[in-house]
């Protein structure tokens, strides 16, 4: 790993001055994806900025009939946050089914997002239950943000602040996990609201995607057996050393069908 | 060079390290604590699990920088004056380890386990050493050692 200077701002506006003008500056959050990443050489960041010292980004709160999780919340402190349990329960069971309890001890919402694996569970979440990606500049829609595989819309040294989740009338998400990794070889993640429901795939596709058809069969019946008649295409799905296309898209309706049976 | 002041295994630590130090570096190469030990590049193995900050944390996948002003914990801390940790104990007395390498991970991340669930029962504790790979594969004697342990410090031990 090559060397890099280490800046450890306490405030968001430091945070940013800190990136400034610099070669090849990073955020570092949790480093529980980063450091890996530099240790294989794959980044050669000139400075890391620490977000460990900004304490701001680590707040929980309802506010109305949104959810704000700060960027630095750890996975550990979602999964327990009563606020999230209270407003979001399918968030805090997803944060607690992340990796293991020492990625979920460092890991954070912000640096999972930003990361943007495909495999990864987050994405999922903010696709469905309608979130807005809050950087110190704007407010970018989960939608928009994830672009490609491993490519967000963020822009040079721009930093996230804080996840807005839409509060559901019920959701649920389940995964088929990798044994090793326990990132999803195939994710869903389902949400009702009241102008329809709303139902996200991640780990099966090169990023995460919503599923027309589920989503029409399941604003009209929200029960798994809505799902019996809806297509899957594994055309549009990966195939890797832990799963084909094909299996994939089996897996995304079954993973489905559980998501709609255990929505609270 | 940065200079971190942390404290290790009840130990005041003041040093220099390169940025790019990873604590687990600085336990072994630099304080010469051999215990913690190194079993993947991949983050996934959790031979190298020390407590930072009252935290159980894969070392290999921290900056020594970031552990600056912490307390660290690694296996060589856990006996308290000549007497081994009820989890050492336990799992000398269930025969919880065969070559030994992933042992330090393993008990200190079932006792950051017993800090937050003092009786997990045997999934809980399956589902929390996840990290933890053996690759002698003798989980069960592990999952009795912290068992065993949990019900000893329950009973007032
Ligand atoms: C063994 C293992 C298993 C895992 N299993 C899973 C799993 O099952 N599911 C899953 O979803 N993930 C999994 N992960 C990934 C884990 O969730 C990471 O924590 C996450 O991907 C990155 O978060 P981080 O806080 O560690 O970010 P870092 O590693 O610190 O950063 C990642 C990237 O995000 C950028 N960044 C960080 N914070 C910000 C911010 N606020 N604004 C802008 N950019 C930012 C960094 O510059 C960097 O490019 C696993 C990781 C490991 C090591
Ligand atoms: S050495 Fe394998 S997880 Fe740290
Ligand atoms: S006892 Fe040999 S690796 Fe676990």
């Amino acid at each position: 790993m090559d060397n890099f200077e280490f800046h450890k701002p306490t405030s968001i506006d430091d945070a940013i001055k800190a990136v400034d003008g610099k070669d090849e500056p990073k955020f570092l959050a949790g480093g529980q994806s980063l450091i890996p990443v530099m240790k294989l050489d794959m980044a050669q960041p000139s400075d890391l900025v620490s977000l460990a010292g900004v304490a701001t980004l680590k707040e929980i709160k309802e506010d109305g009939d949104t959810l704000v999780i700060g960027a630095m919340a750890t996975h550990a402190t979602v999964a327990e946050s009563d606020a999230v349990t209270k407003a979001i329960p399918s968030i805090a069971s997803m944060a607690g089914h992340i990796g293991d309890a020492q990625v979920r001890n460092r890991g954070t919402i912000g640096g999972s997002v930003a990361h943007a694996d495909p495999a990864a569970d987050y994405p999922a979440a903010l696709v469905a239950l309608n979130a807005t990606v809050k950087t110190h500049k704007r407010e970018i829609a989960a939608e928009d943000f994830f672009t490609e595989l491993f490519e967000t819309a963020l822009e040079e040294g721009e930093l996230i602040t804080a996840i807005h989740f839409k509060k559901p009338k019920r959701s649920w998400y389940e995964k088929f996990q990798s044994p090793a990794s326990k990132y999803a070889i195939a994710g869903v993640c389902v949400a009702e609201y009241d102008d329809g429901v709303r139902v996200a795939i991640t780990g099966a596709g090169n990023k995460v995607f919503r599923h027309a058809g589920m989503e029409k069969a399941l604003s009209g019946n929200f029960d798994p057996s809505a799902l019996d008649g809806v297509d899957v295409d594994a055309g549009e799905l990966r195939t890797d050393v832990e799963a084909s296309a094909e299996y994939r898209a089996h897996l995304v309706k079954v993973m489905a069908k559980r998501a709609v049976k255990n929505a609270r | 060079m940065p200079t971190i002041k942390l404290t290790v295994n009840a130990k005041p630590v003041t040093m220099e390290v390169e940025a790019r130090t990873l604590l687990v570096d600085l336990i072994r190469e630099h304080l010469k604590l051999t215990g913690t030990h190194v079993g993947c590049d991949t983050s996934q193995c959790g031979a190298c699990v020390v407590m930072v900050g009252g935290q159980s944390v894969k070392s290999c996948s921290m900056l020594a920088v970031e552990a600056d002003g912490q307390d660290v914990t690694t296996i060589e801390g856990m006996a308290k004056n000549g007497e081994l940790h009820p989890l050492q104990k336990a799992f000398h007395e269930n025969h919880g380890l065969q070559c030994g390498f992933c042992t330090p991970g393993v008990v200190i991340s079932a006792s950051d386990l017993l800090k937050k669930n003092p009786s997990p029962d045997e999934g809980q504790i399956r589902e929390w050493l996840e990290g933890n790979i053996c690759r002698c594969t003798g989980y069960h004697n592990i999952v009795k050692a912290v068992q065993q342990c949990a019900d000893e410090m329950k009973g007032g031990a």
